[in-house]
């Protein structure tokens, strides 16, 4: 249960900033995430959450600070890069292309091919049965567009996606928002699967008991600045609601 | 429509069926004109199924059809073109002044067909970027944009025309007539080519990477981005098909009258897209279906046609016959969102 943080961490963002217009959307701050990890990001909204960990999948360019992955300074200026780095992101809501069925979405943009140039449906839908048979066992629907799926089933296959395709470090904004009881178990499953494969993954979210149920380590984040990172295992739900609301480190923490 | 009672299976089948129609439609729409032009045929001794009427349909379809199948993959992409029917008129005009121009210098028909095609193509392969250019790295709303050159080609070929009609050489109408009339027997060179186009089209929608990113792209932007696929060049892409599609319809356009003028191709977007929704693609992105476009072509020329076979309606009614299905089709689509 307990991680491991004595190595190098898999990645980690020192000093990031980046401003729209005169806002510091994000204003120095710095995060780091350990394999087997899941460190979950606090915040209200427009904390700067999001924003920061739209620099880290190369949807922003920071402007000023340094992401080093696996111990190595990393360029990260668009998602292509961050894919490079093993960097993949489920977004709540732009995770899936609606009218695609789901081997299409797990393949998006790295289509298997015959060797005559055409997309290989075949062997896509196989390889998306083979692991979303490891995943969720239960999942059935390979063939239908996947806006037909239910908030769960959809969250798996992009999580299938992003495990298919070796990634290392794993982006989740809130990913149990919108989910019923038993799918939010479902993933929080699926995590511990991750977590097992020394998979690190930064996890986005409004809701405290998630982030105290699924999470190793916290950041809360407020108008931009970094609160501060704590252990979930030192902290009690109130400590946290303060980092949030009041932008006040725990007493204990502090002393 | 049942309300809360319905169970989730229950929707699942209602969708299903509802899709099903969704694919048959297009098909039922066509035979229900074929059948219809047959009895029509029948009743008043016309020549609705003979080779030559059939030969006629399909070769007029061809310019329209090739130019949709282009339209569908633009659209399948989330975009929209208003300018390919002054665009062909331009590279008509276009075509006309070169050829004619070069009628003097260079002795050999061949080639100067050849080079007159060649002109076409890269008039169309030009005219499709510059659109593309604007729409994704200009970011100008692809109706916008294309609406500006929709007034700049139609006004264009009306400058070169100076108001009149553009007339091609007539030893190089003569040596030319065979690219529209000509093939073998009644399968004439426009079918031949529209075939041709189909079928690639198809397989480049259905089976290849690229196909499905205009797809993706329609679909959700954001997601193809983020799966990293480059959006900006798979759009350009699009336009740039287009372009050279609606050059290759101009090449078979050309040799029919062997002029151009102001008024060549004028509303023929609107058929294209027309074609393109009756086929079942969604006007807003994210799924097209090039089959589809080929019987929505199909279905808008049977109907003028048909109506030229009969007395009963008024051929003038031709434009009021197509809306009415232009927006049947839409409400078809929309009905099977509302089931899902």
């Amino acid at each position: 249960m307990t991680v491991d943080r004595t190595g190098t961490p898999l990645v980690e963002m020192r000093n990031v900033s980046l401003s729209f217009g005169g806002v510091k959307a994000v204003d120095d701050v710095s995060v780091d995430l350990f394999p087997g990890e899941v460190v979950g990001l606090l915040g209200h909204n427009g904390a700067g959450k999001s924003t920061l960990i739209k620099i880290l999948s190369g949807a922003y360019a920071a402007d000023a600070g340094e992401i080093h992955v696996n111990g190595e300074r990393a360029r990260i200026e668009n998602p292509r890069d961050a894919r490079r780095y093993n960097i993949e992101t489920i977004y709540q809501t732009l995770a899936l292309a609606d009218n695609l069925d789901a081997a299409s979405n797990l393949f998006l943009g790295r289509e298997l091919t015959t060797r005559l140039g055409f997309v290989d449906d075949a062997r896509m839908e196989a390889e998306t049965r083979a692991i979303m048979g490891r995943l969720n066992p239960n999942f059935r629907k390979f063939s239908d567009p996947v806006s037909a799926l239910s908030g769960g089933q959809r969250q798996s296959v992009a999580i299938a996606r992003a495990v298919y395709f070796d990634a290392r470090i794993l982006i989740m904004d809130e990913p149990t928002a919108a989910l019923g009881p038993q799918e939010t178990a479902m993933v929080a499953e699926l995590i511990g699967e991750l977590k097992k494969d020394g998979i690190g993954i930064f996890l986005i979210s409004h809701d405290i008991h998630d982030v105290m149920d699924l999470c190793d380590r916290v950041s809360v984040m407020k108008n931009g600045k970094l609160v501060g990172t704590e252990d979930v295992g030192d902290v009690t739900d109130d400590d946290i609601l303060g980092m949030i609301i009041l932008g006040k480190k725990p007493e204990r923490a502090a002393a | 429509m049942t309300g809360a009672a319905a169970t989730a299976p229950q929707r699942r089948d209602r969708s299903h069926s509802l899709l099903d129609l969704h694919v048959l439609g297009p098909i039922l729409a066509l035979a229900a004109l074929i059948l219809l032009g047959t009895g029509i045929s029948a009743t008043n001794e016309s020549t609705f199924l003979s080779a030559s009427n059939i030969s006629n349909v399909l070769s007029r379809s061809a310019f329209i059809g090739i130019i949709a199948v282009g339209m569908t993959f633009v659209i399948t992409a989330g975009g929209l073109d208003l300018s390919v029917g002054s665009m062909a008129a331009f590279i008509a005009g276009l075509v006309i002044l070169t050829m004619n121009s070069l009628a003097g210098t260079v002795e050999s028909v061949p080639m100067l067909v050849l080079v007159g095609m060649g002109a076409a193509l890269s008039a169309g392969l030009a005219a499709g970027a510059i659109n593309g250019f604007l729409v994704t790295n200009m970011r100008i709303e692809a109706f916008i944009v294309t609406l500006g050159t929709m007034g700049i080609y139609r006004s264009l070929v009306t400058w070169l025309a100076d108001g009149g009609t553009l007339s091609l050489d007539f030893t190089l109408r003569t040596a030319i007539r065979p690219i529209y009339f000509g093939g073998f027997g009644w399968l004439t060179w426009p079918i031949i080519v529209f075939a041709f186009v189909a079928v690639l089209g198809e397989l480049v929608m259905r089976r290849t990477a690229f196909g499905r990113y205009c797809a993706a792209i329609g679909s959700n932007e954001q997601v193809a981005r983020y799966s990293s696929v480059n959006v900006n060049r798979v759009r350009m892409a699009t336009y740039v098909l287009l372009g050279l599609l609606v050059g290759v319809a101009t090449i078979l356009y050309v040799p029919r009258l062997g002029s151009a003028s102001p008024t060549t191709g004028v509303l023929w977007e609107l058929e294209a897209i027309a074609a393109v929704i009756i086929g079942g693609t969604v006007l807003k992105g994210g799924f097209g279906r090039v089959w589809g476009t080929v019987i929505g072509v199909l279905i808008l020329s049977l109907i003028g046609n048909i109506l030229n076979l009969t007395d009963a309606v008024s051929p003038y009614l031709n434009g009021a016959i197509q809306g009415v299905i232009i927006i049947l089709a839409v409400v078809l689509q929309r009905e099977k969102k509302a089931g899902t």
